[in-house]
């Protein structure tokens, strides 16, 4: 056992840079590789795919409708005449992003609260408990819906903040509870009794400490509001100007095109959020791994 | 004494729901500062009718005649009142039809799919994943928990969606579209219902397939968890039964946190089954939703999602009421 600590710290020694450092952890960490490089691999496809493809074919009209993947439309186009990849090319960095604003958006304000509330207490705490306890129990789908329909025709952006809207409850929860049993440790007191204020606190000593667990937070964050994006967009309700990935879905569905035999319209779309969310479901296991050591080799 | 206690908190927290549901439903649609009856006047005007000086008078009358000329406060009183009685109002695309009566239907199709489907993805989903986290469960067993589990992270409706392909259009097993055939006229009957249940394997096969991961990661990591206890060591240098050890043991401590988030699960469950409907044009209320939307059929969107938080929330309460019987770490805290 021991020699085996020596040669680690050993082994840290030798690492020049965090760089090295973090390649090293992420072999130790399979999912957290797998799921990263998935993601790399969708975002240098669109990237790579803009510099081969002409991108202004992913709006209607663009090309003759219902063909099947040929060698100048691979993945076939649809029955307004977009090219298939044209659309994957431009829609799913755009899910991506769409998800990533929301999650960052609903995590931070998560912290916010979390941090606030739970280190400050009182009635402001429990207001936050009580309206993120009753949040939880409403789907937020349906909440996304009314503000939707209320809006009518968003773009991207605004996409965004919509989904932004309830990405937040769940956060709040997780972090919240982090914080109530970090706040108890020793070092906290010693920092309150050394007379740093609150705020400094939280900022110096609290947060440090937790932002592993915060990012992992964001990982499912912005997987959650992919899929309420996507699931929106599935409804007719997202940004219609744009070549979404949900929306893609959406004219499936509506004009019945998985039985009309159009398996190209479908496939597509499918297989690229399918390895969105394994993609994402890989890191966050990752994530979870790195934020919580004591899952690590639990199973 | 806990008992009473306990039992007031959950019926303010079941009550504070409602409200808020129906609140949110009251104030969201307003904020955009629609008028609803004048936008409906132009789309007639757009359909081909003129915007003559009688329009103007008209969009007066019809907002007096929907009270939609009082101040907002009196408004939002005469709706809380309304949803009280369950008075939801007119369907706009459907006119004279209340949004009562739709719902009414489609909730049974959709309250019949969701039961069959919990209920069995929550037994196999929880079995298997007490299995997988067994070490001595068979290998090949154990070998399936990747797939299904990497299952949990893909929307329901895109394996319906796969399903749909696969089943109904290349080897046309199974019906790919509706509730029942077209030219049946929904009854009561023993034929009937065999031929709903026909339309509903293909929806149900979906939603189970996507969901028994969801509930098998949960079971394994609580099942680990368990099988680490002292209790169980000492059971096992007895010599007790490993099939004993298991069920009576492992299992039966190990689920009590699974029905727990069974509550926790309706919402999730209940929106990842809409779209799966719409995929299946099977006719729920993810269908009538769908279409309430093409349509901009604002009283029936709102009845919908009244209705399914109200369903909800009724559902967390049942549960919330039966789960100190089942779990006394429950009685002690409060």
């Amino acid at each position: 056992m021991t020699v085996r600590s020596d040669s680690n710290q050993e082994a840290r020694l030798n690492t020049p840079s965090p760089f090295r450092e973090g390649l090293g952890y992420l072999r130790r960490n399979p999912p957290l590789a797998f799921g990263l490089s998935l993601i790399l691999v969708l975002l240098l496809f669109s990237v790579g795919g803009r510099l081969l493809v002409n991108i202004e074919d992913a709006s209607p009209l663009s090309t003759p409708p219902y063909q099947s993947p040929s060698a100048e439309y691979p993945f076939g186009t649809d029955k307004v005449g977009r090219d298939l990849l044209a659309v994957m090319i431009v829609g799913t960095p755009l899910t991506l992003r769409v998800g990533l604003l929301a999650g960052v958006l609903g995590v931070a304000f998560a912290c916010l609260l979390a941090f606030a509330g739970a280190y400050y207490g009182g009635i402001i705490d429990a207001v936050i408990r009580l309206v993120v306890d009753v949040g939880l129990t409403i789907p937020s789908i349906l909440i996304l819906i009314l503000i939707a329909i209320a809006l009518r025709g968003v773009n991207p952006t605004e996409m965004s903040l919509i989904v932004a809207a309830t990405a937040w409850l769940w956060p709040t929860r997780t972090i919240r509870s982090q914080v109530l049993s970090l706040k108890e440790r020793a070092y906290v007191d010693v920092a309150r009794m050394s007379g740093m204020r609150g705020y400094e606190i939280i900022f110096r000593e609290l947060m440090p400490n937790l932002i592993p667990f915060i990012v992992a937070n964001l990982v499912n964050t912005t997987a959650s509001a992919i899929l309420a994006t996507i699931g929106m967009e599935a409804l007719g309700l997202g940004p219609t100007s744009h070549p979404t990935l949900g929306m893609t879905i959406y004219w499936v569905i509506l004009h019945a095109g998985v039985l009309g035999g159009y398996w190209w319209w479908w496939s597509v779309p499918v297989v690229i959020i399918v390895l969105i969310f394994i993609a994402l479901y890989l890191t966050s296991v990752g994530m979870d791994e790195l934020a919580n050591p004591r899952l690590r080799r639990s199973v | 004494m806990w008992a009473a206690v306990y039992l007031l908190k959950r019926i303010v927290f079941f009550l504070l729901i409602v409200l808020t549901a129906a609140t949110v439903n009251f104030f969201l649609p307003r904020l955009s500062g629609q008028d609803p009856i004048r936008e409906r006047m132009i789309k007639q005007v757009q359909s081909g009718s003129a915007w003559g000086k009688g329009k103007e008078k008209m969009v007066e009358v019809y907002n007096a005649k929907f009270g939609l000329d009082k101040p907002l406060w009196q408004q939002y009183l005469t709706y809380l009142g309304d949803m009280a009685r369950f008075d939801l109002g007119h369907s706009i695309a459907f006119y004279p039809k209340t949004v009562k009566d739709i719902l009414r239907e489609a909730l049974l199709w959709t309250i019949g799919l969701l039961t069959m489907t919990t209920l069995l993805s929550f037994v196999f989903g929880t079995l298997f994943g007490a299995l997988v986290a067994w070490t001595r469960a068979p290998l090949w067993l154990r070998s399936l928990a990747p797939p299904i589990m990497t299952m949990a992270a893909i929307p329901y409706y895109l394996l319906g969606l796969i399903m749909l392909f696969v089943f109904a259009f290349e080897l046309r097993w199974f019906p790919g579209h509706g509730g029942y055939r077209i030219g049946t006229i929904p009854n009561v009957s023993w034929r009937f219902f065999l031929e709903a249940l026909e339309h509903s394997i293909l929806p149900a096969l979906s939603i189970l397939l996507s969901s028994l991961g969801f509930w098998a990661i949960a079971m394994r990591g609580m099942m680990v968890t368990v099988e680490g206890e002292d209790y169980m060591t000492l059971a096992e240098a007895k010599g007790i039964k490993s099939s004993r050890l298991f069920l009576d043991y492992g299992l039966r401590n190990a689920i009590l946190p699974q029905i727990t988030s069974l509550a926790l699960a309706m919402g999730y469950v209940f929106s990842g089954a809409l779209l799966v409907e719409v995929v299946f044009g099977f006719p729920g209320i993810g269908t009538v939703l769908f279409n309430s939307i093409k349509g901009v059929d604002y009283p029936v969107i709102q009845g919908i999602v009244l209705t399914i938080i109200l369903t909800l929330a009724t559902t967390t309460l049942i549960l919330d009421l039966t789960l100190p019987m089942l779990d006394p770490r429950i009685r002690r805290q409060t």
